[in-house]
């Protein structure tokens, strides 16, 4: 096409709007895809560095200095320890790739402007952020599970159910997008460093990785209140995905409870979105 | 001409809620017609970019409306999207991109295939001689040539309607000249531009049509011409004067064949309604008062935005 042949004709004006907002859709995922491949590396390091040194301290150093941690009854310590470190690097990866991000492209950088201005309704540009921060989340977890499997001692022995774990994979990347949006649009950088001690510190420590949510029956009140944090339904879903054998909620209770959370994480990061996004 | 316009702006308002509260649009109504270089002419904080924000989708206005090429900006977004290109007064360049995927995935954006919208980049870097820095990353780039590259990004998918808010502020004269023969070659493809700027040369050589704005309200509009014209005032005697200013007003004032005068900032501003011949009466007067500098000019907009605001446009 010439230039002076197109002053007037758009090409999509003619399309339906369901064909262009999907041609956009499309290339806001080309665009994030290509920019995620050139950071591959970075991507590699800050998803499988912290799972590894858990493993490792946990399932080599301890045992090997006589202070081993056993799981509850007979469960090996890495039989707990598999599917919360699977749920933790989901989760972990809402925040990294979304979230801080996020952050800095409305703060400095104004660089998600082009793609705000995308012939498509500003709900679906903040959407793809979340679907894209998912597939990362799905690909950290696809690293991380063999790794923590595989290793050396780890005395994990899993009675995977494949439905209920792609299930519990989808809906627990999706919601880790969405918590990555929900900050990513609510704070701003100055609060990064509270980012860390207030949320992501208090969620892993506090999200049932270490330890399944049955076994803190002893402290009545922690059990309860933890229940605000979505790690929680993610560690005990992919618990009763991964290693059922181990006490862990009743999948309708940790998906059903992470849907809804991952919605109103949603729902919260878009309205945020629009809000940043429009005067 | 209503049905052939590109832009239709009625009763279109903005406030903010502060603080402090401002109406930063009160009101206007505007129509640029297809292939019309329209320029919205104001000093800082006059609602330039405010307008321009409501007409792109970005602002959502208190009250009005906003048509582009037959689309209600605020009822369908997206298809408003689709037929507006936009350079912003603030580097948006998607920094994570090089230069040639910053027009490429804009391309993609609009429903260009992967081939296309590698033609079409090639050709833009080429076009805004920036194809030796296609690999380079954006932040490499100096300010005028970001410039260039975001004007190349928003006419990539060929808009309808470009809209450039203060698009040469910040550039050298090379660069702006450079930039004024881009919008001329898409004025001449029939391309509908809509600019914002506080520069009068550049409002007066660019623009079909242009409004003044200020304080939110468009104050005149029309062709530069018309708006020189309207001002009633053939020749304009700029005068430095080391004296009493307040004084040389007054004697002026009264010289056959003089207007008006008036002072801004600290020059004496005598409006003559003849080209030349109160000139000697004018300076004969002058001279009581200390003068140090003379320059004559015909009425420029600036002349036209003093008379309309008692104040100066440039900062
Ligand atoms: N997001 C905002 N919140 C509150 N007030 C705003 C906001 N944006 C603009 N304003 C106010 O609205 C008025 C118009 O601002 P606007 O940016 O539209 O002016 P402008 O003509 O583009 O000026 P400039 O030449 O400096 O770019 C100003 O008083 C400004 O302070
Ligand atoms: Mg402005």
């Amino acid at each position: 096409m010439t230039d002076t042949a197109s002053a007037t004709a758009g090409i999509r004006v003619t399309t339906s709007p369901r064909v262009s907002y999907r041609a956009a859709f499309w290339g806001l995922m080309v665009r994030d895809t290509k920019v995620l491949s050139r950071s591959l590396t970075q991507f590699l390091l800050r998803t499988v560095i912290q799972p590894f040194l858990f493993v490792f301290v946990f399932l080599y150093v301890f045992p090997n200095i006589g202070a081993g941690i056993h799981g509850p009854g007979v469960a090996s310590f890495g039989t707990v320890l598999l599917p919360g470190l699977v749920a933790v690097a989901i989760m972990f990866q809402g925040i990294q790739a979304v979230g801080l991000p996020l952050v800095n492209e409305f703060a400095q950088t104004r660089e998600i402007e082009d793609r705000v201005m995308a012939p498509l309704p500003t709900n679906m540009v903040a959407f793809e952020k979340i679907l894209f921060g998912a597939m990362q989340s799905a690909l950290a977890a696809v690293l991380v599970f063999p790794m923590v499997l595989f290793f050396p001692n780890s005395n994990v022995h899993p009675h995977v159910n494949p439905v209920l774990l792609v299930a519990e994979i989808i809906v627990a990347c999706l919601s880790a997008g969405a918590l990555g949006l929900a900050i990513g649009t609510g704070w701003n950088p100055r609060q990064v460093p509270l980012i860390f001690s207030l949320i992501v510190i208090p969620i892993t420590f506090l999200g049932c990785i270490y330890y399944p949510w049955a076994s803190l029956h002893t402290i009545r009140w922690l059990q309860i209140v933890i229940l605000v944090n979505p790690l929680v339904y993610v560690s005990e879903g992919l618990r009763g995905a991964i290693t059922p054998n181990l006490q862990h909620m009743p999948w309708p209770v940790s998906l059903g409870v992470l849907i809804l959370i991952g919605a109103g994480l949603a729902w919260l990061g878009m309205r945020g979105f629009r809000k940043r996004v429009l005067g | 001409m209503a049905a052939d316009a590109a832009v239709v702006v009625e009763k279109l308002s903005k406030h903010y809620r502060g603080p402090p509260p401002v109406d930063a649009v009160k009101s206007i109504d505007l129509e640029v017609a297809r292939g019309e270089i329209f320029g919205l002419l104001g000093p800082n904080g006059a609602g330039k970019t405010t307008t321009v924000g409501m007409c792109t989708t970005r602002v959502v206005p208190t009250a009005g409306r906003v048509t582009v090429d037959g689309v209600d900006v605020r009822a369908d977004p997206p298809g408003a999207r689709g037929r507006i290109g936009v350079v912003t007064q603030f580097n948006t360049l998607d920094r994570s991109c090089t230069v040639f995927e910053n027009l490429k995935y804009h391309c993609r954006y609009f429903g260009m295939n992967h081939r296309d919208a590698k033609a079409r980049a090639a050709e833009l870097l080429d076009t805004f001689r920036l194809a030796d820095r296609a690999d380079a990353n954006v932040m490499a780039l100096s300010g005028g040539m970001a410039q260039r590259l975001q004007v190349a990004r928003s006419i990539a998918h060929r808009p309808v309607v470009l809209f450039l808010d203060e698009p040469t502020s910040g550039l050298d004269p090379q660069s702006r000249i450079a930039l004024w023969e881009v919008l001329g070659a898409l004025h001449d493809e029939g391309t509908t531009v809509i600019l914002t700027t506080h520069y009068m040369e550049e409002a007066d050589r660019l623009c079909d049509r242009l409004a003044i704005i200020d304080y939110g309200e468009i104050l005149v509009m029309g062709t530069p011409d018309q708006l020189k014209r309207q001002v009633g005032v053939e020749t304009v005697v700029t005068l430095t004067l080391d004296g009493d200013r307040e004084g040389a007003v007054k004697a002026l004032s009264v010289v056959a064949g003089v207007d008006r005068t008036e002072i801004v900032e600290g020059e004496v501003l005598v409006y003559l309604a003849e080209r030349e011949g109160p000139l000697p009466a004018v300076v004969q007067a002058a001279l009581a008062f200390g003068l140090v500098d003379l320059a004559l000019t015909e009425p420029t907009l600036e002349t036209v935005f003093i008379q309309l605001t008692g104040r100066a446009l440039r900062d």
